[in-house]
């Protein structure tokens, strides 16, 4: 069964449309990473599958039905939208407690998930005093509290540090491993290669790409061959395909093998002849780049 | 609808302003009931009718409401304060269940905090006096009475800040609606004046909480009326809590 599936979803705000006709899927199974430049519309996407904001047109699913009619919802989607969207006064064991009593989960349940996220030896301190990082964990514990199927995260490593980021890393490659759908949010895309396995891209409230990462590589750019050296004008007129910029010149359409032989031939001295892979932020940046100047 | 009561009476009981603003409505009852029964015993003057003697220990119901109000406020209006309204309903999308959970728990602590503050600030300043017993006409009605007006202000209060969801702006309205603009109503004039005085949230509210009735709408009445304002911004929260985005 799809986990979260979004049908033609719109959001407006007066005349500014935050999200427009947006169709996807989340499987479960695999990390879906959903990416987009700040202020592309993914916060009020995943408000909108939370039953927070209300659509303004179109429709979004969680296991088949609009998340205002699952019983129990954390029994069945967890998620982490703002770490920091917390009464500071509670401790983090009475903080979880209340989360688990409204959805009929049992109290022990808030010490395994405390256990699971390293914060049990702080759960009785009031949240107010935690760092950033503290804070995420807790959110994560929320999330996880009623061993949900499904799992949505936004921005979960903004602002933490390396050993924070990887053990978020770590821990979503984990749930998605046991078979449960994890959607995360994030404006970085070398932070997605990383993680996820199938890309949402979105810019401007609009679908760029619905794909696997490795798709979503090959079908943009097609890489490019740099050549460096202290005779580049010559050699740029030599070769005559290719952009030239001010310490290299960027050749495609042409073998690395036909640039160093006729360069060779013509006793010009290279520096530098490197095929360049694209990345996947590469690919992302032409992606979300275009949306924008076609979208407007 | 008991997993939310149970969540929400955790959340209540976990915050340390539940504990102030209940210790400060406690306070304001029986500080400003003992300052004046201390007074009026030292004065000169002849002692108090039963009456007095019933109205001078609970005087501070003048001013408890706007304490208890503000918890009221707090209730709601922190959850938005830190964006924790959220999490709330990402684990009760059923809006309206979650405002009835927090209506239900709400008062239920105040009205036990509210009934015992009452019967104590009664007893402590009749200690100082000794001008009233409960079995006096209207007396136990009165005390009674302080502990309902104190719970129906709160509500009050848990109302404005589910329609207005801002801390400030919520205890401004509630000062407004529940202290100035009752007294304001005394200067409009004429009949229509008078009848607006009458009915306007406190001016009504607080008969129930007072031993003798003059002009103004009896206790019932006036109580009656004080928990129809209160209805009314209930249901304008509930309705905009429905509508809006979280």
């Amino acid at each position: 069964m799809t986990a979260i599936r979004a049908t033609n979803l719109t959001k407006s705000y007066g005349r500014t449309v935050a999200v427009s006709d947006l169709s996807f899927d989340v499987e479960p199974g695999r990390v879906t990473g959903f990416l987009g430049p700040n202020g592309a519309g993914k916060s009020t996407t995943m408000r909108m599958i939370l039953g927070l904001d209300r659509p303004s047109g179109g429709s979004v699913l969680v296991d088949g039905r609009p998340y205002a009619q699952l019983r129990r919802p954390l029994c069945k989607i967890g998620a982490l939208l703002d770490a920091r969207a917390v009464h500071g006064g509670r401790s983090a064991r009475n903080h979880l407690l209340a989360i688990a009593q409204s959805n009929g989960i049992a109290a022990g349940r808030v010490d395994e998930v405390l256990d699971l996220v390293g914060l049990r030896e702080v759960a009785g301190r009031r949240i107010g005093g935690f760092s950033l990082g503290m804070s995420q964990r807790l959110g994560i514990a929320a999330a996880l509290i009623g061993d949900p199927e499904i799992l949505l995260f936004d921005e979960p490593v903004n602002g933490l540090d390396p050993d924070g980021i990887l053990w978020i890393r770590t821990l979503m490659r984990k749930l998605a491993a046991e078979g449960r759908a994890v959607f995360v949010s994030s404006h970085l895309m070398s932070e997605m290669a990383q993680t996820a396995d199938h890309l949402v891209v979105i810019g401007k409230g609009r679908l760029i790409a619905d794909t696997s990462v490795d798709e979503f590589i090959g079908r943009s750019s097609q890489g490019y061959i740099r050549v460096r050296s202290p005779r580049l004008a010559e050699v740029a007129d030599l070769v005559k395909v290719g952009e030239l910029h001010p310490d290299h010149l960027r050749v495609t359409g042409v073998t690395a093998l036909e640039i160093g032989t006729m360069t060779a031939r013509a006793g010009l001295p290279l520096e530098e002849l490197t095929f360049v892979q694209p990345s996947l932020e590469a690919a992302y940046m032409e992606l979300t780049k275009d949306s924008l100047e076609y979208s407007s | 609808m008991m997993e939310i009561i149970r969540s929400e009476w955790t959340k209540i009981r976990s915050v340390r302003s539940t504990v102030w603003t209940l210790a400060a409505t406690a306070l304001l009852m029986l500080g400003i009931g003992v300052l004046l029964c201390v007074a009026v015993v030292n004065s000169s003057s002849p002692p108090p009718d039963a009456a007095a003697g019933v109205r001078l220990p609970l005087a501070g119901v003048m001013f408890a409401p706007v304490a208890i109000a503000t918890f009221g406020v707090l209730v709601i209006s922190s959850e938005y304060r830190t964006g924790a309204i959220r999490v709330s309903l990402m684990a009760v999308p059923q809006r309206l269940k979650l405002l009835a959970g927090k209506v239900v728990v709400f008062t239920a602590v105040s009205l036990v905090v509210s009934m015992a503050t009452a019967f104590v600030t009664f007893w402590v300043g009749q200690a100082i006096l000794g001008a009233a017993t409960l079995s006096d006409p209207g007396a136990l009605r009165t005390v009674v009475g302080v502990g309902l007006y104190l719970t129906a202000s709160g509500l009050f209060g848990l109302a404005l800040g589910a329609l207005v969801r801002h801390t400030p702006g919520a205890v401004v309205a509630a000062m407004m609606l529940m202290l100035v603009l009752p007294q304001v109503t005394t200067m409009l004039p004429g009949t229509w004046g008078a009848t607006v005085h009458k009915y306007f949230t406190t001016n009504a509210g607080i008969q129930v909480a007072t031993p003798t009735g003059g002009d103004a709408l009896g206790p019932w009445a006036g109580y009656g009326v004080y928990l129809g304002w209160i209805a009314v911004t209930m249901i304008a929260a509930a309705v905009l809590l429905k509508r809006r985005d979280a």
